[in-house]
């Protein structure tokens, strides 16, 4: 499944970065794209297991950029 | 133009740049003036470094904050962690010397160091934020609100809850929310902000709207076609918001670059500080020099300055209705070195017209038959021979298909046929044939060969110019198409394509498109252009799908990788110019960022470079590379507009 999020208050261009390495790390992400000009997320994950994930991709950014919001 | 031009998180943030400026500013001079160090005697240092931790407690307090925050995270290479480092640092070793007996200076440098950093940060937020508000201009299209018709009155709903078949009404000055059908009223569309086209477009009973365009003079009530999701203005808005998260080389290049650009830097820093120094004793100089490597370490300059080059592109593109699906794309079309054409609806305007009739002094005659023959037929052949006909047409002929030759009317034994070479074959009818390039209509009436029409489709004005250009930017064109050679030559030879594929079905397109790919170089990038319909595989299957007058082909816009919504071929050498403009910038930039960093790299490691120039390396690179990259979003319109004037 592929969902795209809008994230809040991402502010620095490197740290979306860092963010995209982060979460593409995670178990079940096929692909994720970070977008510091667009202020979204798209990522492409297991579909059974996608809630799950990304209640992890929201700890990987709090950890990353805790100022960052994704809005779910 | 636009409401605020900060957000009020911005303002509060600019006035605190401006405050401690100013301070850091008074302080500084007072400490060349004045001599602040030798106020207090014994211990001149302290007033300084005073005065200046003030400063930099104002300026920096958040980033000490998220310094000490993402540390505890484990992000040791966190861009505020580093800064804080140099910072503190430098005031440390200020307060040595100080301590030491030696000048007290350094002050200055750290606390410019924090400030300047925030004065890029500031800088790289409005900047970004100024150029996704180009691209929201574009979001304004999105509709708030439907106004339903339902039996008793009107009910303003949601855009998502009209369902296909509904009625809705658009008063003057409101948005179309969703696709549909006038039934009701006629009006002037805009269509502005979905096409860039100024000129409104006319609607009455019967014909189609797009949402997105917004209604100018008249009330109308509209038969709804298609869901809000489905609805043109869906399509295009997912389009360009999820435009950058494909990202393009360049984009990618520059990201890993920084992965490997701080924590190397670190560690060099740290070597730096620690290998002389152990071996010299002089301490105080290479720690110097390493913290201003540390200010050097943030590759924030790069990592924002391609992204925001290739979103300022984007969004430059889709001021002038051409909608590019991602960064990978615009870089991609830069390189791009053969077009492929499908011929009709996209050189051709698509609308048939009757070219010349012979023999002429039969004209009328020869007309007014072929009008009875294909009074009822919707084939734009058929549709172009009743437009040139301008009298009434006799009703109560029975109208006979014969499939693949024509049409036979017949009334109380006359008899009127009306089609292809076949046709008149088959009847025995000995015609002369035309020799005219283009599609043929044969007509006889009771067996006698009466005359023949000749129609062909029109190519659109532009066409040849812009087959001109796209050759001179070095590019090879290709045409494809179903019909037959004679005619497909002739049309070849009008516009200048440098090649072309006649008598091709549908399906032998992608056959085409691949043969074209395997002939390709690897460094270009084969673009083929359609009208979207039909053409999906071949869209797909190219390099780049461009899908042109996209607007109502919901099909072609998901299909193509960029969708033009203008009619107009001119599009493309204006996307090539905006796709040669971003690609010069980001390589500007990519250039220019590392140059400069590395320059100052080596000269602070040889003691060359002060703080003050690492200063620069960080947020003097940043300013100047977002700067640059805001050039891409300029005009591009009036400077072709200005060449065409020259004199040839």
């Amino acid at each position: 499944m592929k969902k795209v999020y809008r994230l809040e208050d991402l502010d620095c261009a490197n740290c979306a970065a860092k963010m995209e390495r982060s979460i593409a790390k995670i178990d079940g992400v096929k692909s994720v794209s970070v977008s510091f000009m667009a202020q979204r997320m798209s990522i492409e994950a297991d579909d059974d297991n996608f809630e799950n994930i990304m209640d992890e991709v929201v700890k990987k950014c709090k950890k990353v950029e805790p100022d960052c919001k994704i809005i779910r | 133009m636009e409401k605020r031009i900060l957000s009020k998180k911005q303002r509060r943030e600019l006035i605190r740049i401006i405050v401690c400026l100013a301070a850091f500013l008074a302080i500084f001079i007072a400490d060349k003036v004045a001599k602040l160090d030798k106020v207090i005697s014994g211990v001149g240092w302290v007033l300084p470094f005073v005065l200046y931790l003030i400063v930099y407690l104002a300026i920096g307090y958040d980033v000490l904050w998220r310094a000490v925050r993402n540390i505890a995270h484990g992000q040791v290479f966190d861009e505020n962690f580093l800064m804080c480092i140099a910072t503190i640092g430098a005031f440390a070793l200020a307060i040595y010397r100080g301590v030491s007996g030696m000048q007290a200076e350094g002050f200055d440098e750290a606390c410019a160091v924090l400030l300047f950093y925030q004065v890029g940060e500031f800088f790289q937020d409005y900047a970004a934020g100024r150029s996704r508000k180009s691209i929201s201009a574009l979001m304004d299209i999105r509709p708030d609100y439907a106004n339903l018709l339902t039996g008793g009155g009107v009910e303003t709903v949601d855009p998502s809850q009209v369902k296909v078949g509904d009625v809705i009404r658009v008063n003057p000055g409101e948005k179309v929310p969703l696709d549909g059908v006038v039934i009701k009223g006629a009006s002037a569309l805009d269509t502005k902000a979905l096409t860039g086209e100024s000129l409104p477009r006319e609607v009455a009973e019967g014909d189609p709207v797009i949402s997105g365009s917004v209604n100018t003079s008249t009330q109308l009530d509209i038969r709804v076609e298609k869901e809000f999701y489905d609805s043109t203005v869906s399509k295009i808005l997912e389009l360009v918001e999820n435009a950058s998260a494909q990202k393009s080389k360049a984009e990618n290049f520059i990201t890993k670059f920084a992965k490997y650009y701080t924590p190397t830097v670190v560690i060099v820093a740290l070597l730096l500080a620690v290998i002389p120094g152990a071996v010299t004793g002089d301490w105080s100089t290479w720690v110097y020099r390493a913290l201003s490597f540390l200010v050097v370490s943030c590759p924030c300059a790069l990592v924002i300055s391609i992204p925001l080059s290739f979103f300022a592109g984007i969004g430059a593109a889709s001021r002038y209705g051409i909608l590019i699906k991602g960064s990978n794309y615009l870089e991609k079309f830069n390189k791009a070195d053969a077009f492929v054409f499908d011929k009709t609806g996209t050189l051709t305007k698509g609308n048939f017209v009757v070219a010349e009739v012979a023999p002429e002094e039969n004209r009328d005659k020869v007309l007014r038959l072929a009008a009875v023959a294909e009074h009822d037929s919707a084939h734009p052949i058929a549709k172009s021979i009743r437009e040139s006909f301008a009298g009434e047409t006799e009703g109560g002929y029975t109208l006979t298909n014969v499939a693949g030759e024509g049409i036979v009317a017949s009334k109380d034994g006359s008899v009127i046929c009306c089609g292809n070479e076949k046709l008149m074959k088959s009847r025995g009818i000995s015609y002369v044939p035309h020799k005219g390039v283009g599609t043929v209509v044969y007509v006889s009436e009771n067996g006698r060969f009466e005359g023949s029409i000749l129609i062909h489709d029109q190519i659109k004005e532009e066409a040849p110019e812009v087959m001109r250009g796209l050759a001179e930017m070095g590019c090879k064109t290709v045409m494809l198409t179903g019909d037959n050679e004679a005619v497909a030559s002739a049309v070849a030879e009008e516009l200048g394509v440098t090649q072309y594929k006649a008598g091709l079905l549908p399906q032998n397109k992608v056959e085409e498109v691949e043969k074209l790919l395997a002939q390709k170089q690897k460094s270009g990038a084969l673009c083929f252009v359609g009208d979207g319909i039909n053409d999906a595989p071949v869209l797909m299957r190219s390099d780049i799908g461009i899908a042109m007058g996209g607007v109502g082909s919901d099909a072609a816009i998901e299909a193509a990788d960029m969708v033009l919504m203008h009619d107009d071929l001119n599009s493309l050498p204006l996307a090539k110019r905006i796709a040669r403009k971003t690609m010069a910038v980001v390589r500007e930039n990519i250039v220019f960022s590392i140059a400069v960093k590395l320059i100052i790299l080596v000269l602070s490691a040889l003691g060359i470079a002060n703080m003050w120039a690492a200063v620069f390396g960080d947020v003097g690179v940043a300013v100047i590379a977002i700067l640059n990259a805001m050039r891409v979003n300029g005009r591009y319109k009036e400077k072709t507009n200005g060449k065409e004037n020259l004199p040839a």
